[in-house]
């Protein structure tokens, strides 16, 4: 199988997650929306390892997993913290940044 | 031990009373403060009494010695050390310094007994000896400068020891400031003998300047008039002298030790230390003889006028000191220390004399107040008598010697300088003439209210506290005198002291008798056997000639001042009203304060005024308000990109890294 279809699905996941997160107001679709994007890079790491014939793109595949699940314990608990302060949950009303 | 360690001690005790004092201020008593205070001072003299000793011990000419403790900088041809240069000139200087200084201090101890700020007066007396002994004895010139700077913040912070009186404190700043202008002086003549000679050290400097200038060259004359307009300021020269009366709003003490004996000196310490440098540049020399010259004319005038007791002395102090300063600038060398000694001597006396009058007259200066003393207070009269003397350069008094070898040495160079030598001449007539007026207002006649008052009932009279100066009413807590005054009839410390001084006005001039002995230019003088001025010698017979002519013009001018304000008391008042415009001259100081008003301060604060209301409203805020307003309004722009859409970053991310990705692979193809 040709590696295009591969680059194709990565381009189409990553594409989607990119619409997510600018369409999108609600920070845990947004957090999910972030997970695809990165997948997608995994699944073009993985399928270029895949055609070079060694392991170093799978091996950054596993290191972006890592960073990955480090980065939903973060989003997460920011979402419960503004959830407990009774904030809204919808980045366009946490604006308080505005410079 | 050497005589460079011991003058390290001298150096260090001064100090070291400084700092307990000061540092202890809560822990230890007052009267222990003052203990400690003089006991520093007066184990100071005796080490310096050490240093005496070892230089006699050895050959006239291996006596100077350069120590140092550390090096202060030492880079780029720079070699700044913390050191000292012991030779005869110094150690002259310390002995008299730390001579007179003891007792002064021991004086203060019983003057400044009732005075709330008791420990601090000490701290500064003490701190006040250290820079002057470090003044006279570093060995090069960035430590004299230190030492000099640090003599005029003493100086300041004791005539504003008062410090709640606003006249002291005006006065101290006129000090300051008249003395920073010496100290530009002084630094400017540093920063040129070390371009032209690369060194500051006094030995380098001393042994390299005859070879680098010619006689004469503008850049020695330069460093000269540079290091004079130091030594005027510090000393009273006209035509930076006008700090010095107005120094008198400090206690008396203070005016006896800083305003009289030592700091004063300075200048004529510095021509002397600096003796090779001025016999190269002859114009400068001649410029601070003639400013001497002009000085103590000047001075004498205006002390026939004044009616405070302090200043008239004060301007006495400064016509003085011109003496010392022609004297130096001559080649007199030892002859203007010899004054300058003896001056130590009877002019700390005379102030010691006026403190304990002014005790008894419950601070009141003004001589128009004072009478008949002599019957209230025998052993201060005594002593205002004695100091009198010898500033009058009464025959066979101190005074009589060291002033008439000056004038002896002007008269024997010959030229010019005969001029001075008849100039120093009219000035010791005035000097006898104002010395005794004070005398003979305030010692005889009828007792004043406050004379009588002591006789009665033999304690001092008590006004309410006021300004001598304004008449303001005044408390008597810190900052201002303390509620008891003290005379020396009723102190020991202060009796002693000026027992002491009398006995050195009275008969200091015995070692230096023209033919009979020669017991300080023989020691003095190999440290100045660098310069051919210094070997010019009066005659035995000339210098005799002279001694005559200064004894025939002290007892005429002492009996001029008897008839004038004892036998015929109306002829001043007579004179004052035929010669009102000399009268007022002299009176108002011949106007320099207004001069220097007009020249100098008026000029200054016109182009302030200008600064603050032109250049620092228009350019200086224009500037910084322009700058402000590009800033503020070029990021006031860019903040609009940071609106707080979380949604809006992630667009400008995503749009920006597909434009680079879109370069890149556009790029590629």
């Amino acid at each position: 199988m040709s590696i295009d279809w591969y680059i194709a699905l990565s381009a189409l996941l990553f594409a989607t997650g990119a619409m997510g997160i600018l369409l999108r107001r609600s920070p845990i679709v947004i957090l999910l929306c972030l997970e695809l994007m990165l997948n997608a890079g995994n699944l073009a790491l993985v399928a270029f390892s895949r055609m070079v014939g060694n392991q170093q793109g799978q091996v950054f595949a596993l290191v972006v997993m890592v960073v990955a699940a480090c980065e939903v314990v973060v989003g997460l608990g920011l979402i419960v913290a503004i959830f407990r302060r009774k904030l809204p949950l919808d980045v366009d009303e946490l604006r308080e940044l505005r410079g | 031990m050497s005589a460079t360690a011991w003058a390290w001690l001298v150096l260090l005790l001064p100090l070291l009373g400084c700092v307990v004092v000061s540092l202890g201020f809560r822990a230890i008593p007052a009267r222990v403060a003052g203990v400690v205070g003089t006991a520093a001072v007066g184990l100071s003299f005796l080490c310096a009494v050490a240093v005496l000793v070892n230089l006699l011990g050895e050959g006239a000419d291996a006596r100077h010695h350069a120590s140092s403790l550390w090096t202060y900088a030492g880079a780029a041809g720079l070699d700044i050390k913390l050191g000292i240069y012991v030779d005869q000139l110094s150690a002259f200087m310390i002995l008299v310094v730390t001579g007179v200084s003891a007792l002064i201090h021991l004086y203060s101890f019983g003057y400044m007994r009732s005075d709330e700020g008791y420990h601090r007066f000490f701290s500064y007396l003490n701190f006040f000896v250290f820079s002057m002994l470090l003044l006279v004895l570093a060995g090069n010139f960035v430590l004299l400068i230190v030492g000099w700077a640090f003599v005029g913040f003493a100086s300041y912070a004791l005539i504003s020891f008062w410090y709640r009186r606003t006249t002291a404190t005006r006065a101290g700043m006129k000090a300051f400031v008249i003395n920073v202008v010496g100290d530009i002086g002084l630094v400017l003549a540093a920063f040129l003998i070390f371009r032209e000679l690369g060194t500051f050290d006094y030995g380098a400097v001393f042994a390299h300047a005859p070879a680098v200038f010619a006689r004469g060259e503008w850049t020695v004359t330069a460093i000269c008039l540079l290091l004079l307009v130091g030594a005027f300021a510090k000393s009273a020269q006209i035509p930076f002298h006008t700090w010095l009366p107005d120094a008198m709003e400090g206690p008396t003490p203070v005016s006896s030790l800083i305003h009289a004996a030592t700091m004063v000196t300075a200048g004529v310490y510095l021509i002397a230390r600096t003796h090779v440098l001025f016999y190269l540049a002859p114009t400068a020399a001649d410029v601070a003889g003639f400013v001497g010259l002009a000085t103590l004319l000047v001075a004498g005038t205006i002390a026939i006028a004044q009616t405070d007791l302090k200043r008239a002395i004060a301007y006495s102090t400064m016509s003085q000191i011109g003496y010392m300063i022609m004297g130096v600038a001559i080649g007199a060398y030892a002859q203007g220390l010899f004054h300058l000694m003896t001056h130590a001597f009877f002019k700390a006396l005379l102030f010691m004399t006026a403190g304990s009058i002014i005790s008894a007259m419950a601070n009141i200066q003004d001589i128009d107040r004072m009478s008949g003393f002599w019957r209230a207070m025998r052993f201060t009269s005594l002593m205002l008598v004695v100091g009198g003397l010898a500033l009058a350069a009464f025959p066979l008094t101190s005074g009589f010697f060291s002033k008439d070898s000056i004038l002896a040495y002007a008269e024997a160079r010959g030229g010019m300088y005969t001029w001075m030598a008849v100039g120093g001449y009219v000035g010791a007539f005035l000097t006898a003439i104002y010395t005794f007026r004070l005398v003979f207002r305030v010692l005889p006649g009828r007792p004043c209210e406050e004379a009588q008052h002591l006789i009665d009932t033999g304690e001092l009279y008590h006004g309410p506290p006021v300004n001598p100066a304004t008449g303001e009413q005044e408390d008597t807590e810190v900052g201002f005198p303390g509620a008891h005054h003290h005379i020396a009839e009723q102190s020991w410390p202060m009796a002693v002291a000026m027992g002491v001084l009398a006995f050195g006005a009275l008969f200091a001039g015995l070692i230096q008798i023209p033919g009979v002995d020669n017991v300080l230019f023989g020691f003095l003088d190999p440290a100045f056997a660098d310069s051919p001025l210094a070997a010019i010698r009066p005659s035995a017979g000339a210098e005799w000639r002279g001694l005559a002519i200064g004894a025939v013009i002290s007892v005429v001018g002492i009996g001029l001042a008897w008839y004038l304000w004892v036998a015929r008391p109306e002829l001043p008042r007579l004179f004052r009203e035929r010669l009102r415009p000399v009268y007022l001259l002299c009176l108002n100081k011949w106007y320099f304060d207004e001069a220097i008003d007009f020249l100098v301060v008026r000029p200054a604060l016109a182009i302030g005024r200008f600064a603050d209301s032109t250049f620092e409203r228009l350019v200086v805020d224009g500037v910084v308000s322009g700058t402000k307003d590009v800033v503020g309004g070029a990021s006031g722009v860019v903040r609009t990109v940071q609106s707080g859409f979380l949604r809006s970053y992630a667009l400008l991310l995503i749009a920006g890294f597909a434009g680079l990705a879109l370069y890149f692979l556009l790029r590629a193809t």
